[in-house]
């Protein structure tokens, strides 16, 4: 038996709806965040940012920002060392431009001074002069063959010839005939769709306090999805040691994939180093807006042939992103996430990176997927419509199911789409009826889960308490599922367990906390710590008892004599075992190190009804649904938590979110008055409805929750918006200005 | 750089501070005083996270300068609990997982708070206009809301 496997299972602790460890700190306002820490003798650093979308830095002058009183250092693109990496060398030219700044917003200068107010206008004395070159902010003028090259020599030599050297990566993936599929069709209908490009925005901006020494060790606070991350980065960074770094994740306001990487942590490193003092930056939300982890802005075509009955016979799509000015992988989850929903004969999706003067796109939850999954629910919903078929039937007639060939690859074991399709099918809501103005739209949403590098200790405590130690920030309620999980697997109640997460330097690596990684990863890393405790817990008792070790077996959170041949003693309890511990070889522990595979792929169906004002544009939405596979929801509340906030985000990525640029190259809403994220009144109640489909690959069945919520409202809205209006909608956000438009075009249309 | 000199009284304990011209309420709090249980997510009123009672009004503390706390009565996170004894609210935002990330969540609380002073028994779509102002990115609202009205109902009810 594998301990992988999952087995069927009655639950005590997991399941529960317990209060999260870090529930009293965080409503009493204890918990420290990034921005919260202070230092003996501490800095304020500041930023320096171009106001150019491209330009040649020719020199920058500190003279006479270093002679204002208080000034204690300034680093430049100079400070910072050659570092062999790609990757890094770019999070490394994105923290502090060197030769060029690349859009507007890119660090060009920092300084840090005693007091944030000196720090401020010590910024206004450097002078730098710029060699204005020309920009492209939209990815369809970058994609031109004359247009401003980005950065030079970046294309792969997947990249087609011919095309503008801005375009840098290739990819593709499919299988089967796709002329004899589309031939097979009934109807055929290619659309294309523009999607603009969204911020996380997380409510806490990026911050972190910095303290190098004089030895060279140094240590960093800061929010961040991933200490270890930051760790490697910021050493690679540095030229430091990664033992010499110790990095401290802070409770993380929020971070959605956008703290996945460094901004300015390497800044506040050099600063610090320079200075020798602590140096603490904390970003304004304007420089989170100009110069942190926007999502990619695309344009994207797709082609699906259906048969009169509801058939998909062949599908395509060929998507181009823009992750702004450094080439990014995104597109390739997107080609690969578009047609994951279904069970094609033949597929093709080809995916192009752009790359244009705006700042570097991070991850956003799911990345890549949603705004592909938009563009194919949109075509398969009109596909619906051209028929006269049900959305939910057709979806459920094509739906990827076990063993299904997936577009991008894999046959897939276990999933629960067709589960989730029947749930909806099965919701009153799906029933309701709707008045005038009001649409219907659903879409499915798909996301890969990842699994990944993570390490937990569990210490069984002399008094029969037990700590976990796990390496990922807690961005959700993750301490509370992860003691769950431990309680679950000791037979202990959960509050006899708590979870910490520790420093770089307390435990071994762990990948950052994305890719809805952490339940399922170091949630089996702590089952498999706590099956290594109880092992050793066994031996204790079978020492006391005076039998062979294999003769104990636990049960209930005691070790029991396994069968009448290993004789008759009473249960020996956790806390009994505990404390003898120091008389029977010492104190207890489990450990468990492993490169997760198996976290199992997500997928979930939401339903959306909305009003459309004919007059104004305006998009209300009135109902919404969620229905989504959590293999096993660990922490019910947490997972629908995941399921709500991600409709949350999606709905404004549809209806309201989107970077504007100027023609000047320049951001032109960077804060939240004119970055409309929904504020509560924007929204219905989000009724979450979990599915548990076990996932095969983990001993409790969990799958990652935290992505796949993002990914059908962008369809979702805008299948209801082309249905409420009679008009398809291919373009987001649905900013009423544009639906107002469309429906203006579609009236002077049909009255011609 | 000159100083003003504040004397104001913070969840009911008399506070002196050393501030400048154009330090901002919210900057006070937490570089001069330590109380960093107001967030700042915007510095422009926008998201709400830095809500505090100043003399009996919600306001965002990024909006306030400093000097304007001389004599005043300002309320934070910090004073919400009575010692050990949670406020309805913080325990309802516990008991309903009405906060993920939690930067949101002080400022959320403060604002509810005076929302139920002012309108002890709101419907859902009061609580979500009064919250308006009050961003999370986190969780959609929904069991922000349902906490809210699981503290008034107990609130009422006590």
């Amino acid at each position: 038996m594998s301990f992988d496997e999952y087995h069927r299972r009655e639950f005590r602790q997991v399941g529960r709806r317990v209060p999260r460890p870090d529930g009293v700190d965080k409503v009493t306002g204890r918990a420290l965040y990034g921005a919260d820490m202070t230092a003996p003798g501490m800095l304020w650093g500041a930023i320096l940012r171009s106001p150019h979308a491209h330009a040649r830095i020719r020199s920058i002058d500190v003279s006479e920002a270093l002679k204002l009183d208080g000034v204690k250092a300034i680093v430049t693109g100079a400070d910072f060392g050659e570092v062999e990496d790609e990757s890094i060398r770019d999070i490394r030219d994105n923290c502090m431009a060197r030769d060029k700044v690349l859009y507007d917003g890119h660090a060009v200068a920092a300084l840090a001074a005693s007091d944030p107010r000196v720090a401020r206008k010590a910024l206004k004395l450097i002078r730098v002069e710029y060699e204005v070159l020309p920009h492209v902010t939209e990815l369809e003028d970058a994609m031109k063959p004359d247009a401003p090259v980005v950065q030079e020599g970046r294309v792969q030599e997947t990249v087609p010839p011919g095309m503008s050297a801005n375009v840098t990566s290739y990819c593709e993936f499919g299988h089967g005939d796709l002329e004899a599929g589309f031939a097979a069709a009934d109807h055929i209908v290619e659309r294309e769709f523009r999607t603009a490009a969204t911020h996380q925005g997380y409510i806490e901006p990026h911050a972190c306090l910095a303290a190098v020494t004089a030895d060279g060790k140094a240590d960093l606070w800061c929010c961040t999805q991933g200490q270890y991350m930051v760790r490697s980065v910021c050493a690679a960074i540095m030229g430091m040691e990664a033992s010499q770094l110790r990095v401290t994740a802070s409770e993380i306001g929020g971070g959605f994939g956008g703290k996945t990487t460094v901004f300015i942590e390497p800044v506040a490193l050099m600063l610090s180093k320079k200075a020798g003092r602590p140096v603490k930056i904390v970003m304004s939300r304007e420089e989170v807006f100009r110069a942190t982890g926007p999502t990619v802005h695309s344009r994207s075509r797709i082609r699906i042939g259906m048969t009169r009955d509801g058939r998909i016979t062949a599908a395509e799509a060929r998507l181009y992103y823009s992750g702004g000015a450094f080439p990014c992988g995104t597109v390739e989850m997107g080609a690969q996430a578009a047609f994951a929903c279904y069970d094609l004969q033949a597929v093709r999706s080809q995916g192009w990176n752009v790359l244009t003067n705006r700042p570097k796109e991070a991850a956003y939850r799911a990345p890549g997927a949603p705004v592909a999954i938009y563009a194919v629910e949109s075509v398969v919903d009109e596909l619906c419509q051209h028929f006269g078929l049900d959305p939910l039937e057709v979806r459920l007639k094509n739906a990827a199911r076990k063993g299904t060939k997936s577009s991008y690859g894999p046959t897939f074991p276990d999933i629960g789409l067709v589960a989730t399709l029947e749930a909806a099918k099965a919701h009153p809501h799906y029933a309701a009826p709707l008045g005038p103005n009001q649409g219907r739209g659903i879409s499915c949403g798909f996301w890969f889960n990842f699994g990944g590098n993570t390490c937990v200790t569990l210490n069984i405590n002399p008094d029969g308490t037990v700590s976990v130690t796990e390496g990922n920030p807690d961005i959700g309620g993750s301490r509370a599922s992860i003691s769950l999980m431990a309680a679950e697997e000791l037979g202990i109640p959960y509050d006899r367990v708590r979870t910490i997460v520790a420093d770089t330097a307390s435990l071994g690596y762990n990948d950052v906390t994305d890719g809805s990684r952490v339940t399922f990863a170091v949630g089996l890393a702590t089952i498999k710590a706590a099956r290594a405790a109880i092992r050793v817990m066994c031996e204790r008792a079978a020492r006391i008892w005076g039998i062979d070790p294999e003769a104990v077996e636990w049960k209930d959170g005691a070790a029991v004599p396994a069968g009448p041949n290993a004789g008759k003693f009473p249960p020996m309890t956790l806390a009994e075992i505990a404390a003898n511990s120091f008389r029977t070889g010492g104190p207890i522990a489990g450990h468990h190190e492993v490169n997760a595979d198996g976290a199992g792929v997500s997928f979930g169906v939401h339903i959306c009804d909305v009003e459309v004002d004919p007059e104004t544009g305006a998009t209300r939405v009135l109902r919404y649904t969620v229905f989504q596979d959590a293999g096993k929801a660990v922490h019910p509340d947490y997972v629908e938590g995941q399921m709500q906030g991600g409709a949350a985000q999606g709905i404004g990525w549809a209806l309201n979110e989107e970077y504007i640029y100027g023609a000047d190259g320049r951001l032109q809403n960077p804060g939240f008055l004119d970055y409309r994220v929904p504020v509560a009144s924007d929204l219905p109640p989000i009724e979450p409805v979990i599915l548990e489909i076990p996932n095969p690959g983990h001993p409790y069945g969990v799958r990652g929750v935290g992505e796949t919520g993002i990914v059908p409202p962008l369809a979702a809205v805008s299948n209801a918006v082309s249905r409420a209006t009679g008009v398809r909608m291919t373009e987001l956000p649905l900013s009423p200005p544009r639906v107002l438009a469309a429906i203006r075009r579609s009236r002077a249309t049909d009255g011609a | 750089m000159s100083r003003i000199h504040v004397a104001t009284r913070i969840n009911g304990d008399a506070t002196e501070f050393l501030c400048a011209p154009e330090e901002t309420l919210l900057d006070a709090l937490r570089n001069r005083l330590g109380l960093t249980g107001s967030k700042e997510g915007c510095g422009t009123g926008d998201c709400g996270a830095c809500s505090v009672v100043l003399n009996g009004r919600l306001v965002c503390s990024c909006l306030v300068l400093a000097a304007e706390a001389e004599g005043a009565e300002i309320e934070t996170i910090e004073g919400m609990a009575e010692g050990e004894s949670l406020h309805p609210l913080q325990r309802a935002f516990i008991d309903h997982a009405a906060l993920q990330c939690g930067i949101c969540t002080p400022g959320i609380l403060i604002a509810a708070r005076e929302l139920l002073k002012r309108n002890p028994a709101p419907s859902d779509e009061e609580v979500r206009y009064w919250l308006a102002g009050n961003l999370c990115r986190c969780t959609g609202y929904d069991k922000i809301v349902r906490a809210v009205q699981a503290a008034a109902a107990e609130m009422r009810e006590g």
